[in-house]
């Protein structure tokens, strides 16, 4: 009922797309996110709460037609309806039946509870299409609340301490979760622009958050000591971040998982805050729909299809250009950044095809076998000097004065 | 051990010295000696060797996990780190350690070596489900050999010497050569009463920094010493209590592996310590590196290799003498007296000395020259006298504790480089486990390009993404963690040395690789032959 094509999801009985890449006649958008609302095609459908933040993504003239959540409409041969994702505010999942045959894709979406959008709601199907993102066992979130405590924590001590905090998360989503998310009460709170605009619109649609400031274009002698901002990562390393004096920084951001990526962002610290699905609700929720087949899109899709055929799950890989939160979109933004305008436009940029594209295979998914007996145990390489000379010894340095 | 599992984390996140040292110093005041110790140990780069078999850890995790080798494979390539992914597949713990540091590792950890593998698993699984997340990490780094606390050395002695109200210099001295994690070494470290040399006991190494500016701005040539820098093993030798050691810069102790200079070294006069370099020497020549390798590599020295590789100790300081401790004295005068020392017949020895002690304890000569130009004339010949370049000492400088700027300074020759195309790539680890970052480099050999040199550093971090984007799209095959990758990039690659090596298809291996530049502007028809490198072989 729904096929992969080179414009995107494509459901030939009702002729739409699902967050189409290139531009096509009648598209249906899962949720705002750069690389599933792209800009060009004729007729949009999304969720109500997302309409106001897709005009802002893409364009004042952007029109929809808007949906509730569960509302359903006939296109073509096809009854389609749009229900709760809980990935960011007007995030959706897609409900697609024909003669009794029930098709749901994903988009995006997170089970933890996330007071500024609606919870996810598991829609029962014959066939599932999954986001796969953080598709691998060691990525387990804690709950809300103890990231939160953690957050609050390394603000609070910093404040003690005369520093600012800065915190990474995106612009859209994330940077409302955690806003909503922690102890106001600590200290003054900023924002970086791209996030303030957003705040603008979560709040218009009743969606509380506490006050913050935009953190003003002109570097004043102002002290940020004691206060939070909340900026997107493509500001790490650049200029933009000099006005904050004495700054503590952390990233928000499932792949914060991993101490090693936390390192590369040389960021202090890392929260574990992610608005994909981690191992256990990717499962949960592909059991709770009590799909037959289960087709997987962008992160580790072979993986997550190679365990659900050895648990006796129908499963394939379906090819999308959905880059989710993925590595490589991360650094992409943050080799983009430098001034303040280009970070806040990083998140909305399209991106090339090629780039996208090679996401789809970057993450390096070899299922060889032979590979899983002999890797692991060669890790003595972590532990390899720099200037590893491949005829020296450890022992003995070469310079040795 | 929660409260070294939190000075862990702590020092993780921070890349500030002064952060560090204060960490350190407060966990110093917060814990029992023993305690002490034992982070002593892992701070100074100690390790446990390894006490479970990884292959065994691998199989226990899979099976708490409930995962099999292909999905270990996937998270182990995530995360690049095996310790890690550990931590990261075990089902969540539900409690923490309440024992400190030292009882946990030595009623815990370390029998945990001797036992059957059920026991072992049985203990450590125990471990892994009453310990919190970042003490689990701790300990699987601990057992796996590889707890880093990423601190440099001096940073502990800092810490100590504030925890312990006494100098840097003396703090120093004592956590030298082998000592044991006991309460009472922690006290005896912290202790002011300092005439507590023990007879095997190195001072600090004082090392020196690559002259950063032209050496005019050093000013008058006749306050510095020129020394020629010999390429080989930095060493302390040490003749007390009519003993004698050899200690290496790595604070191994290396006496067995050089019985030349260990019987030349017997004839010193007792309370006598020299600083030098251990080098291959024959027929009044220094030999390459390659040929000094293989004594170290060996524990027990056969006849054959004593013949076809001598050493001796070609000495430049002198730290201690008549059990006086020099260090505070010039080194003008810290070398007149290694000088009259080494002076032949200076010692009242047996004839079996003497042969010893002239052959084999030198002492390292001044390179001559009366201004700078000169002896940037005299620098050019490095080469020639297989020496590395020239030291630059200040004559009236004390000597000191690890590496300081301003008094010693190493003024090297330019390596040598070659420009050498990118053809196979491999992810890094640590924190570039997740980006390709080990570089192997290709030469031309007729039509084809052979592997000369695997390089790692080099490039910026901005550098290393481009590179593993352009690794990503340009695979051609994959065997095992190797990719290999279209011929496109080149790159400038410095090294010190070559040797014939069966090793590279190339037939050469070159020592100390590393990336100096991108060269963006090479196409790679540009990059060097096989023929330039093998010219530099004789």
């Amino acid at each position: 009922m729904i096929v992969s094509t080179e414009n995107g999801l494509y459901c030939p009985a009702g002729n739409f797309y699902i967050d189409p890449w290139r531009a096509v006649d009648t598209a249906i958008i899962t949720h705002a996110h750069s690389d599933h609302a792209r800009f060009g095609s004729n007729k949009y459908f999304c969720v109500k709460q997302s309409e106001g933040i897709l005009r802002y993504r893409l364009g004042e003239d952007f029109s929809a037609d808007t949906l509730e959540y569960g509302e359903v409409i006939k296109l073509g041969d096809v009854q389609v309806s749009l229900h709760p994702a809980g990935h960011i505010l007007g995030s959706a999942q897609v409900r697609v039946e024909r003669a009794g045959q029930v098709w749901v894709a994903s988009g995006d979406y997170k089970r933890e509870a996330d007071p500024t959008c609606a919870p996810f709601e598991p829609i029962k199907c014959d066939t599932f299409i999954t986001e796969s993102t953080f598709g691998l066992p060691i990525y387990t979130w804690q709950s809300d609340s103890e990231v939160f405590e953690e957050v609050n924590k390394w603000w609070r001590k910093n404040a003690e301490e005369g520093k600012s905090s800065l915190i990474l998360g995106y612009s859209l989503g994330k940077a409302q979760r955690l806003l909503k998310g922690i102890d106001s009460s600590i200290g003054p709170i900023y924002t970086h622009g791209a996030i303030e605009a957003l705040n603008e619109i979560y709040r218009a649609s009743g969606i509380s958050l506490p006050e913050t400031q935009r953190v003003p274009l002109i570097k004043a002698t102002k002290s940020y000591a004691g206060a939070l901002i909340v900026a997107p990562p493509a500001v790490l390393g650049s200029a933009w971040v000099k006005r904050f004096g004495t700054v503590s920084t952390a990233f928000a951001s499932g792949w914060m998982r991993i101490r090693g990526m936390r390192r590369r962002y040389a960021v202090d610290r890392g929260f574990v805050l992610s608005d994909h699905a981690d191992w256990p609700s990717l499962l949960r929720t592909i059991r709770e729909t009590g799909a037959q087949k289960v087709l997987v899109t962008h992160g580790y899709s072979d993986v997550l299809v190679r365990y659900l055929r050895e648990i006796g799950i129908d499963s394939d890989v379906m090819e999308t250009q959905y880059q989710g939160e993925s590595e490589e979109s991360v650094l992409e933004s943050q080799i983009q950044a430098d001034s303040e305008t280009a970070a806040g436009e990083i998140e909305a940029a399209p991106l090339n095809d090629k780039q996208s594209k090679d996401t789809q295979s970057g993450e390096d998914i070899s299922t060889d076998q032979s590979d899983s007996s002999s890797e692991p145990i060669d890790a003595s390489r972590t532990d390899q000097d720099e200037n590893n000379d491949e005829f020296s010894d450890p022992l003995f340095k070469e310079d040795q004065q | 051990m929660k409260r070294f599992a939190q000075l862990f984390f702590a020092l993780d996140e921070t890349t500030k010295t002064n952060e560090k040292k204060k960490l350190i110093h407060e966990y110093f005041q917060s814990v029992p000696p023993k305690d002490a110790a034992w982070a002593v140990y892992f701070l100074t780069g100690r390790k446990i060797r390894q006490i479970v078999p990884r292959a065994r850890m691998v199989e226990w995790t899979m099976e708490l996990a409930g995962i099999s080798g292909w999905m270990f494979s996937e998270c182990y390539d995530a995360v690049g780190d095996l310790a890690e992914v550990f931590s990261l597949l075990l089902p969540p713990s539900t409690g923490a350690i309440q024992e400190g540091l030292a009882d946990w590792v030595e009623n815990r950890l370390l029998p945990l070596r001797t036992e059957s593998p059920e026991n072992q698993k049985k203990h450590l699984v125990e471990a892994w489900m009453n310990s919190s997340e970042q003490e689990r990490f701790v300990i699987n780094k601990m057992i796996t050999g590889g707890l880093r606390l990423g601190v440099s050395h001096q940073i502990v002695v800092k810490a100590l010497a504030e925890t312990s109200g006494l100098e840097e210099a003396a703090v120093a001295h004592r956590l030298m050569g082998e000592w044991e994690p006991t309460d009472s070494f922690f006290s005896a470290l912290i202790h002011e009463d300092t005439g507590d040399t023990v007879a095997s006991k190195p001072y600090p190494f004082f090392l020196s920094y690559p002259l950063e500016s032209p050496p005019e701005k050093l000013g008058e040539t006749h306050e510095w010493f020129a020394e020629w820098k010999w390429d080989g093993i930095r060493a302390q030798v040490i003749r007390r209590e009519d003993q004698t050691f050899i200690w290496s810069r790595g604070e191994e102790l290396i006496t067995e592996r050089f019985p030349e200079v260990t019987e030349a070294a017997d004839c010193l006069p007792d309370g006598t310590v020299l600083d030098g370099e251990i080098l291959a020497w024959k027929d009044a020549e220094v030999l390459p590196f390659q040929d000094l390798q293989k004594r170290i590599t060996r524990k027990t020295v056969s006849k054959k290799l004593l013949d076809e590789a001598p050493v001796i100790f070609m000495g430049f300081d002198m730290l201690e003498f008549n059990g006086q401790d020099l260090r505070g004295e010039p080194l003008s005068e810290r070398r007149r007296q290694l000088l009259q020392l080494l002076t032949p017949g200076a010692l009242d020895e047996s004839p079996s000395c003497r042969a010893q002690l002239n052959t084999v304890l030198k002492v390292s000569h001044l390179a001559g020259g009366v201004d700078w130009n000169d002896l940037a004339q005299l620098r050019t010949n490095s080469r020639l006298l297989k020496v590395e370049g020239l030291m630059l000492k200040r004559a009236d400088s004390k000597y000191g504790v690890g590496r300081r700027k301003g008094d010693w300074w190493k003024w090297k020759i330019d390596p040598y480089s070659v420009d050498a195309v990118l053809i196979a790539a491999q992810k890094g680890s640590g924190k570039r486990a997740s980006l390709y970052t080990d570089y192997t480099f290709g030469v031309w050999r007729d039509n084809q390009l052979v592997s000369v040199a695997k390089a790692y550093s080099g490039l910026t971090d901005a550098e290393i993404k481009q590179v593993d984007a352009f690794i990503r799209k340009n695979t051609l095959e994959k065997f095992g963690p190797v990719r290999t990758v279209k011929p496109e990039l080149v790159f400038e690659i410095a090294f010190e040395g070559i040797q014939a090596s069966p090793r590279h298809k190339s037939g050469v291996a070159v020592r100390f690789p590393r990336i100096l530049r991108w060269r963006t502007d090479k196409e790679i028809a540009d990059a060097d032959s096989i023929e330039r490198l093998t010219a530099l072989l004789s």
